[in-house]
């Protein structure tokens, strides 16, 4: 029992020291959050700002726009353990390393989470959907946002130490969200009555998802650290 | 390797260019099978008398199917190696692993494309959106694209092997995707059911299509072994510069700038010596 809450407070440490530096940098408030909505707004535009046909779309909209935003998330979450050797000397502390991709991962999901709430409000007040089923949006967000948590942290550690980060996280991580881009947007399709589907039982792949995501991740993290 | 061409960075041996031939012929072979002497799937509707089928596009799947099989082994032999780099750590399956991969890409991109080409006239239209099958297959291309582009970040292999193999092997999840799509998503699908496992066809058609199967097996073997080799010799060329790297820097040093360089003074060096 006390491994587990060593385990767990090993986890807490690395998350809130993430969670702390970005308090600090704001990276994500001022970079990424601004960069989502922008995102947003060019469909928009892209879609000629037809009111009816961005409520249709939304949810796919939504997510698309997390997606690319997860990317830059991830992207600096990764960047952390780059300077100044602190993967060497996470490596020497003797930290569980999946400890260390628990603790990075909650860090990025806590982003995430962030992130969803303020694009939520951008559907409502710049695409003007109504929410049918709070519930179902609250646990599709909260699933999809561990999913792609965890498998961005994964990937993340994957690309890094290689020179051509940027360009190849990207086309490894997009690929393996794809699941989860389907099922979090037929979820909201259902949650903002767009379309009628079984909102979920995609929700139920969600949870897959974020399963095995997470425990993909935690068993392979001490393999790319090492490298 | 017995046989093997003594011409440096020659990958072909007696036996492989034997299996090469073999497979070349075959693949002439099922052609002919294919496209001329087995007839087009026409069938007669039982009340109204009409003429119904796949007509001649059945043609293509005759390499449709043998190329998806091959290519779900090609990925299995994948996965399996990548273990191999993660238990084992040694070159020969990375090099494997790598092999396999890449071949397994190829096959992947022909069996989206040849599926493009016979689902025109027979689903009428290039592509489906809404079919399962066509998109955990395309996004398993695109998750090995990604294996492929990751291994060629660098020039020596041995920088990103165990990376790869995790890669592989999240990658190899999406093939019980692929293949019981038809079954777990029968609405979600254009694809029909195995018409093998069923025993739909007989004689000719049956014979193609094992023909298929072999040719097809054959192909991948031989590819897979030329690009081992490849995969081998790059290796191989990458430790010879290495080798000859140090050895041409050591022999621009004198011993005793050696020995000053590890921390050895002439006393020691002196006691050191016969």
């Amino acid at each position: 029992m006390s491994e587990v809450r060593r385990f767990l407070a090993d986890a807490r440490m690395v998350a809130a020291r993430d969670l702390r530096i970005e308090f600090r940098s704001r990276v994500v408030v001022g970079q990424v959050v601004p960069f989502a909505l922008l995102v947003l707004v060019l469909f928009g535009f892209a879609l000629d700002a037809d009111h009816r046909t961005l409520r249709t779309f939304a949810s796919g909209l939504f997510w698309v726009a997390v997606l690319l935003s997860a990317l830059l998330a991830v992207h600096r979450s990764a960047a952390l353990e780059q300077s100044e050797g602190t993967m060497d000397a996470l490596r020497m502390s003797g930290l569980p390393p999946a400890a260390l991709f628990i603790g990075k991962a909650t860090a990025v999901f806590v982003q995430l989470v962030l992130l969803e709430v303020v694009l939520l409000g951008g559907l409502l007040v710049l695409y003007g959907v109504q929410v049918v089923d709070p519930a179902l949006l609250v646990v599709a967000g909260l699933l999809a946002g561990v999913a792609v948590a965890a498998a961005g942290t994964l990937y993340g550690a994957l690309a890094s130490g290689l020179g051509v980060r940027e360009t190849l996280l990207p086309i490894l991580l997009l690929p393996v969200l794809a699941p989860v881009l389907i099922g979090a947007t037929r979820a909201f399709d259902d949650a903002l009555g767009a379309v009628a589907v079984d909102g979920w039982a995609w929700t139920g792949l969600l949870a897959v998802a974020a399963l095995i995501a997470t425990v993909v991740g935690a068993l392979a993290h001490g393999v790319l650290i090492e490298d | 390797m017995a046989g093997r061409d003594e011409r440096p960075g020659n990958t072909g041996s007696r036996g492989s260019r034997l299996l090469g031939c073999v497979a070349l012929a075959s693949l002439v072979v099922l052609g002919v099978l294919a496209f001329f002497l087995t007839g087009p799937d026409v069938r007669l509707h039982p009340t109204t008398g009409e003429e119904f089928g796949q007509f001649d596009a059945v043609r293509m799947l005759y390499l449709h199917v043998p190329m998806a099989v091959l290519m779900y082994a090609s990925f299995m032999l994948c996965a399996a190696a990548s273990v191999g780099v993660l238990v084992k750590r040694t070159p020969w399956w990375d090099v494997m692993a790598h092999s396999t991969a890449e071949v397994g890409t190829v096959l992947c991109g022909l069996v989206l494309v040849t599926g493009s080409i016979w689902g025109r006239p027979v689903w009428n239209t290039w592509w489906e959106w809404g079919d399962v099958r066509l998109m955990t297959t395309l996004v398993l291309f695109l998750l090995f694209a990604g294996y492929l582009a990751l291994r060629r970040t660098t020039t020596d292999p041995r920088r990103q092997e165990r990376k790869a193999a995790v890669v592989a092997l999240v990658a190899v999840l999406d093939i019980p995707l692929v293949n019981r799509s038809v079954a777990w998503w029968e609405n979600r699908t254009l694809h029909q059911r195995s018409t093998l496992e069923e025993l739909k066809i007989q004689d000719l058609t049956l014979f193609t299509l094992m023909f298929g199967f072999l040719t097809f097996g054959l192909v991948v073997w031989w590819l897979t072994l030329q690009r081992f080799r490849v995969g081998w010799l790059e290796r191989a060329a990458i430790d010879h510069a290495v080798g000859s790297a140090i050895a041409e820097r050591r022999s621009e040093t004198s011993a005793d700038e050696l020995d000053a360089a590890i921390g050895v003074t002439d006393e020691q060096a002196g006691e050191a010596s016969p």
